[in-house]
């Protein structure tokens, strides 16, 4: 029975090979993606192995907040090996000859450093002996800013160094890195003091490389449990390489779940065409059962052609994630801190086009098991009673289950957790539930519609969205993802945006100048005035440890292995401030502000963030010890606050009363509003020259460098997401295509009772006007949903629905869908009345 | 021997708009090996529902129906389609060619399922017999209604049924051609030796049995037998 089985679906597939290649067309995408994305992981884990030391640049590191204690220099000169050393902290770089000034990253090291992997620079030659030359390298956003070019210097503090190039790529460090806060290099040796000052964070770190053949690992182990106490990080090449590895990985599989939806779209694409190509067999299937084939053996021969479909709709898919593989580190070009060489990876790409395989014949198999169904009666007889056999079977809902599970399965083994997968997967049955619920209400409005007094044309078009076997729900459905996924997209920019951009608009500083020592607090008040940018606030800043919780050391909570709750708030450095009066951003939720307390008085109130005040586990009356700076200092909790974190002020976890601060070290910041760019500038430029440690945030640059980062990591999603959307349109295509022949008959009806080219035309404008509408409108409602559900529970913001840019997406949807509606359509309506019912005759 | 056909008081009623619709009831006949029937009646006679019936393409209400002394009400569809494969032919009034075959393949379709190995030699032979040796490797849509119903003539035969069932063989061809085809259907059953069951509005080609069966309303109104 094989034989025949074989033999039959072989024959049976003649004429129809093209159809069927369109059908897995759609699949070819989905494969695609995961192959690709797939084999880039493998790529970049092979990469991530022989580049491991390049990773970390050294053996060994440690690292820490402070300045090395000199008993851990003891300890450092010890370990021996080949040294360097690395201070990090942010600090005003200035450009003179821009007279511009931004807030950076200084890395400030000796030169030796690193001794594996390769420092990229622009020109090449400026990564040789820069130190040496006592010059500087700086980030590629920089350079875009100000405009710089090699030769041109640099002020870090009171110290000016020439430009030696542009830093593209060095150990540890992805180009992204800079984003946020651009990287300027300079020679350790020389350094301006005073940017070291107190109330400056930095971090210093040593490396090691050890050529005597020692087991690095051992010894990174035996060092950090003596080096924890101290706050001391110890770093080894695989502890790095791991590190890497995870993020990575984590990056990749995430990026693989996007491209799985187009692939889910895809099989939702094979089954409605297999369903269509059945229906378009039921005389040949009900021939054979009349001669003797059997249920089992009939479905045989279809499933035998889906597997087909799905072998060759997965080889073109493989075959073109190998051609996306070669473009993949280019997408992701600056989150790689390696460099990602093309192989081709057999493990990947058998993965994806076994997922695929299984996919195309899991869904197709769904449309295929009513061939079982389909009487021999048929063949006599073109209406038969099968009311019974319409209900589901075990083996129908064994294949519903299987395709449930297999959606689950892939999710969870391809999410960086068993719970993010679960959480996927449920995710992606709300949001395929939710567009089909939605496109079925859209359906059915659009067919009251259709009730009312329309011109014919309308009408017909309208009602061909209902025509039997009509693909509307799957084409609203895959043509609406593709619309979801870019409109959910478009819209979550705009919330993050708008509320960056309010924060810098409507609050009252877009000016912050932090790292102020007490004796500079006049200076730059005058300084500020002079650039005619008026002080807002002035915040006094106390940085300070918690020594106990509730009379419980914090060492005994950080050892206690059987506490809930993050470790963080207990460990941390603090920096808190005293006044007696709440801020705009902050609202009193329990007890009463304290305005001022006394040292002699003992135990004082304080207040406290309310969410800390639940990790700490802490509430009104509750005791904290603090060492501030090396005094112990006892309070209780009198008040707990919320805070708007994301209004830009200076905001604090704990706001103590004033009077018992005031003579701790400490450092200020002031709140500045100015009035224009220029004005901005103009401050910032007036206080670097004056103070080289206080450091200055401009609002309206923030927000610059936070589009600049979403547009990125955007750019990566929407290349995964550009895969559903072309699928849509694939899955559109096959559908038109696939229903040629319904269309051709009902265009020949239409022009034999006295319609004109041009009416069928317009009938099959108003179909795909109709069907791109209800497309773009079911995938926006879902943007809009979920667009406001991330707005208001993760990033606890109004929604901003994104303006033209939806008006853009749904014209853009519609016309594509026009277009590639009345393209494939072409000859339908060119067809000539009597040449088909020749053919027919 | 028993009968090759024995219908015994076969009815059949389905749900129409909610209420049972009796489209046969209590037919009874048999057919011996080699005789030649023609069931006729108006249209809505229920001359169709018989033929499926018959053919075990369907289960009964009540009543009936032994092929080839195997009692096909109880079988399960798998099963009947088994007795099919061995002892029934079928010539149809749209011919249901597979399209996507060639001639020479859908007549062998019968043989492949049973896994005869002498398929194609029989297949090609059939088709010589019936004029269309040298058409083997055409599709359907490169034949004439004519040549379609021959090949399914062809088809019919290859597994040397024991009973043909003919559903208006010759309804959907000129008369000249339905002529040749109905001459060829003869002469193939005298030569095979097979019991044909012919369902035809045509009263010529009724009066080519011996015996013919009237229906009206689903229910025998007459059963006569002839010379032929």
């Amino acid at each position: 029975m094989m034989k025949w089985v074989l033999s039959m679906a072989w024959r049976d597939s003649r004429g129809s090979r093209r159809r069927m290649v369109l059908f897995v067309g759609s699949m070819v995408l989905g494969v695609a993606a995961l192959v690709a994305i797939n084999s880039f992981g493998a790529n970049l884990r092979q990469a991530i192995d022989e580049q491991a030391k390049a990773l970390l640049g050294a053996d060994m590191s440690l690292e820490s907040s402070a300045p090395f204690p000199d008993s851990v220099e003891v300890m450092i000169r010890d370990i021996g090996g080949d040294q360097s050393r690395r201070t990090s902290f942010s600090s005003m770089a200035r450009f003179p000859r821009m007279d511009g000034v931004r807030l950076s990253t200084i890395r400030a090291q000796d030169g030796v450093y690193p001794w594996y992997g390769e420092v990229e620079t622009d020109p090449p030659a400026a990564a040789d002996d820069w130190v040496a030359r006592g010059q500087a390298l700086v980030d590629q956003t920089l350079v875009n800013q100000f405009e710089l070019v090699p030769g041109d210097s640099v002020y870090v503090g009171g110290n000016g160094y020439t430009i030696a190039g542009t830093l593209l790529q060095t150990p540890r460090e992805s180009a992204a890195s800079g984003l946020f806060s651009p990287r300027v290099y300079v020679p350790l040796a020389g350094l301006d003091s005073t940017l070291l000052s107190f109330g400056s964070m930095a971090d210093y770190e040593v490396y090691f490389r050890f050529t005597d053949g020692r087991d690095v690992e051992a010894l990174a182990d035996s060092l950090r449990p003596q080096l924890r106490p101290a706050r001391i990080g110890v770093d080894s090449v695989i502890e790095e390489r791991d590190n890497w590895d995870e993020n990575l990985t984590n990056l990749y599989r995430f990026l693989s779940l996007v491209g799985f939806v187009a692939l889910l779209l895809g099989s939702l694409g094979v089954a409605s065409a297999v369903h269509v190509y059945i229906s378009q067999r039921i005389e040949t299937v009900a021939t054979l059962r009349c001669f003797g084939a059997t249920a089992g053996a009939t479905l045989a021969v279809y499933a035998v052609q889906a597997l087909g479909m799905g072998l060759v709709g997965a080889a073109g898919g493989a075959l073109v994630g190998i051609g996306i593989q070669l473009a993949v580190p280019l997408v992701l070009a600056d989150a790689l801190p390696v460099d990602v060489s093309f192989a081709l990876a057999p493990g990947a790409i058998l993965l994806g086009a076994g997922i695929g395989v299984g996919v195309t014949v899991l869904f197709a198999l769904l449309p295929l098991l009513a061939v079982r169904r389909i009487s021999p009666l048929r063949a006599i007889r073109s209406q038969v009673d099968q009311d019974a056999g319409e209900r589901a079977d075990w083996m129908t809902w064994g294949i519903r289950a299987l395709v449930v599970l297999g959606v689950v399965v892939f999710s969870i083994i391809q999410a960086p957790s068993v719970g993010f997968g679960l959480a996927y997967a449920a995710a992606i049955a709300v949001v395929f539930g939710a567009l089909a619920l939605l496109a079925r209400l859209l359906i059915w409005m659009v067919r009251r519609l259709r009730q009312r007094t329309l011109p014919y044309v309308v009408r017909q078009g309208l009602a061909n969205l209902q025509r039997p076997n009509n693909q509307t729900l799957l084409l609203t459905l895959a043509l609406g993802l593709g619309t979801f996924l870019i409109g959910t997209m478009l819209v979550t920019e705009r919330t993050l945006l708008d509320q960056v951009d309010l924060s810098g608009r409507a609050g009252s500083a877009n000016l912050v100048f932090f790292d102020i020592q007490s004796d500079q607090v006049d200076g730059v008040r005058e300084a500020l005035v002079e650039a005619q940018v008026p002080v807002v606030d002035q915040v006094p800043i106390v940085t300070m440890r918690i020594e106990s919780v509730k009379g419980r050391s914090v060492r005994s909570i950080r050892e206690d292995s059987t506490r809930q709750g993050p470790r963080w708030p207990f460990t941390r450095e603090y920096r808190s401030s005293y006044r007696d009066y709440l801020t705009d951003s902050e609202t009193l939720v329990e007890g009463a502000l304290t305005d001022s307390a006394s040292l002699s008085d003992g135990a004082f109130p304080i207040s406290v963030e309310q969410d800390l005040a639940a990790d700490l586990d802490v509430s009104l009356g509750d005791t904290i010890v603090w060492n501030v700076q090396g005094m112990m200092m006892p309070t209780v909790i009198g008040s707990i606050r919320e805070v708007d974190w994301r209004r830009v002020q200076t905001n604090f976890f704990f706001v103590f009363p004033r009077g018992v601060l005031e003579g701790a070290p400490q450092f200020v910041v002031i709140l500045a509003r100015s009035p224009d760019e220029a004005a901005a500038g103009r401050a910032q430029s007036a206080v670097a020259r004056r103070y080289a440690n206080v450091s200055a945030i401009d609002v309206s640059l923030v927000l610059t460098v936070f589009d600049a980062i979403f547009s990125r990591i955007a750019f990566v999603i929407r290349f995964m997401a550009l895969f559903s959307v072309l699928t849509g349109f694939i899955v559109l295509f096959g559908a038109v295509v696939i229903s040629r022949i319904q269309r051709i008959a009902e265009t020949v009806l239409l022009k034999t009772l006295g319609a004109s080219q041009a009416q069928v035309m317009r009938i099959m404008l108003v179909e795909y006007i109709a069907l791109g509408v209800l497309a773009s409108l079911t995938g926006l409602g879902l943007a809009l949903a979920s667009g406001w559900a991330l707005a208001r529970f993760v990033f606890q913001a109004p929604l901003s629905t994104g303006g033209p840019g939806l008006l853009l997406i749904t014209v853009g949807v519609v016309s594509l869908v026009v277009l590639i509606g009345l393209v494939s359509s072409r000859g339908v309506y060119r067809r000539s009345a009597l040449d088909v019912l020749r053919e027919e005759g | 021997m028993p009968p090759v056909l024995e219908v015994a008081g076969l009815s059949k009623s389905y749900r129409s708009g909610g209420r049972p619709l009796e489209v046969l009831k209590q037919v009874t006949f048999t057919l011996n090996d080699g005789d030649t029937c023609a069931i006729v009646g108006p249209s809505g006679s229920g001359k169709t529902t018989l033929l499926g019936l018959a053919a075990g393409l369907d289960a009964p209400s009540t009543g009936s129906v032994r092929l080839c002394g195997e009692d096909i009400g109880p079988a399960t569809e798998d099963e009947r389609a088994r007795i099919r494969n061995q002892f029934v032919g079928f010539v149809f009034q749209s011919f249901r060619l597979i399209p996507t075959l060639t001639a020479l393949e859908n007549v062998r379709v019968p043989a492949d399922l049973r896994g005869d190995d002498e398929a194609a030699r029989r297949a090609s032979d059939l088709l010589t017999e019936v004029g269309l040796g040298e058409r083997q490797d055409h599709y359907p849509s490169q034949l004439s209604g004519g040549e379609q119903q021959r090949v399914a003539l062809a088809r019919a035969f290859i597994n040397r049924p024991r009973i043909l069932f003919a559903d208006e063989p010759t309804g959907n061809l000129d008369t000249e051609t339905g002529e040749r085809v109905a001459d060829l259907l003869f002469e193939l059953n005298r030569t095979a030796g097979t019991t044909l069951v012919l369902v035809t509005h045509d009263l010529e080609l009724a009066r080519r049995t011996g015996r013919v069966i009237r229906l009206r309303s689903g229910a025998v109104q007459e059963d006569t037998r002839g010379a032929a």
